[in-house]
């Protein structure tokens, strides 16, 4: 089980985020937890400058635009 | 099978990258060479006469629109490599531990080439100030990355040519350099909303970038292209519309008792009335260009435009969470201020 957390402050880039990894991890049949974080605290917690930013279990994997549908398969 | 292997290797992929950039090149400045042909062509396919007011608003539409996303489309690709070498992270180290003065000079021109969403502002303004870089510089580069932007810069060379777009890089800079070096000179440290004061003690961790290739550059490019053009045509084609209709039916030289040089208060209530609109720079140009046809003067469309790109409301709402009413207040009226000496400027030179 991964725990996916998508940190943005609900503009389009960060929702087309949200559904573009689940989407993918549905086609790969992975299991995750998927949960969106949108105070502004918690997201500078994690010293992401830009959003959307991908956080996986704890460790920011992206941060700044849409990620590429290739650089979410290669987190599954 | 052999030439499956050879396609994916990095190598043919950057040569497939440049063969297709040499070829889009080629099509983008033919098209851009044909464009007065190509209005001309299809209002003649239209029966219409460039006499009239309807075929003369037509006319611009024709011509407008495809030269404004030619324009865009290349200018957006360009930076979007160029993004790709400043990153947020980049242009943070670059900023931590200067001094205010040469500190603000260079963290208005970063805000040229930095990649800057006002959606991610506050992350930005407080992954800054948590890096150490102070609290005016870091609003020289909040001033200056929204105005001073590449769709600003490619349509008004576009549609004014090298000397107003240069102009409005420069006077851009200058608002985005003294604004940030008054508010420096003010502290006002205390006036950030408590939970940032607490974070900026504590340093965050950084988020790995991984390396990128030519090849990453230029997929950057397109996806650049993709996210903004996909973004503000509409606003363009919008924009255009209205200036098309203004081009065609408003009498010559109507704006010019409204918004001509002539009349002092035109610069102040264009600053004003663009404070609640919200659009980007590629929907208020082709507006601006049409006003300036109709006798409007420079300085005033240009103090609209600025105030419209650099003032948003919606921007305001996101800052305050991290800003305090009386650091906002002092952000706007500072800007506010610039924006009017470049317009009184502009009007006074040009």
């Amino acid at each position: 089980m991964k725990d996916i957390k998508v940190l943005g402050t609900g503009c389009a880039n960060c929702r087309s985020t949200v559904d573009l990894i689940e989407t993918v991890a549905k086609a790969r049949g992975v299991p995750i937890t998927l949960e969106k974080i949108e105070d502004l605290p918690a997201i500078v917690a994690y010293g992401v400058m830009s959003t959307p930013g991908v956080v996986i279990d704890g460790q920011v994997v992206h941060a700044g635009g849409v990620p590429t549908c290739s650089k979410v398969e290669s987190w599954f | 099978m052999n030439t499956l292997s050879l396609d994916s290797s990095p190598r043919g992929r950057l040569a497939r990258w440049l063969l297709a950039i040499v070829i889009a090149t080629s099509a983008w400045l033919f098209a851009y060479s044909q464009l007065t042909t190509f209005a001309d062509w299809l209002l003649n396919a239209l029966t219409l006469s460039r006499q009239t007011a309807v075929g003369e608003a037509l006319h611009f539409f024709f011509y407008d629109t495809p030269k404004v996303l030619l324009l865009l489309t290349g200018i957006v690709f360009v930076m979007g490599i160029v993004q790709t070498f400043f990153s947020p992270e980049r242009t943070r180290a670059l900023l931590s531990g200067k001094r205010q003065g040469i500190g603000n000079v260079l963290a208005a021109t970063l805000g040229i080439v930095t990649p800057f969403c006002s959606c991610s502002a506050v992350p930005l303004f407080i992954g800054f100030l948590s890096a150490g870089v102070p609290l005016g510089v870091t609003f020289s580069f909040l001033i200056s990355a929204p105005m001073v932007n590449e769709v600003a810069l490619a349509l008004l060379f576009g549609m004014f040519g090298w000397k107003v777009a240069a102009l409005y890089l420069g006077l851009g800079l200058l608002v985005a350099i003294v604004g940030g070096l008054v508010i420096g000179k003010m502290h006002m440290e205390r006036h950030l909303e408590d939970w940032v004061q607490k974070i900026q003690a504590g340093q965050a961790s950084h988020p790995v970038r991984d390396g990128i290739g030519w090849v990453g550059r230029f997929e950057a490019g397109t996806a650049h292209v993709r996210e903004i053009v996909g973004k503000v045509w509409p606003y363009i084609l919008a924009g255009i519309a209205v200036g098309a209709a203004i081009h065609g039916y408003v009498p010559e030289d109507f704006m010019a008792s409204i918004m001509g040089r002539d009349a002092w208060w035109a610069v102040p209530v264009a600053v004003l009335l663009g404070v609640p609109m919200y659009t980007n720079a590629a929907g208020v140009i082709p507006i601006v260009e049409a006003l300036i046809g109709k006798g409007a003067a420079l300085g005033t469309v240009l103090a609209f435009m600025m105030s419209v790109i650099a003032l948003s409301a919606p921007e305001m709402i996101i800052l305050r969470k991290a800003l305090k009413p009386r650091l906002i207040a002092t952000f706007a009226g500072i800007v506010a201020a610039g924006i009017l000496l470049v317009g009184y400027l502009f009007n006074l030179v040009l």
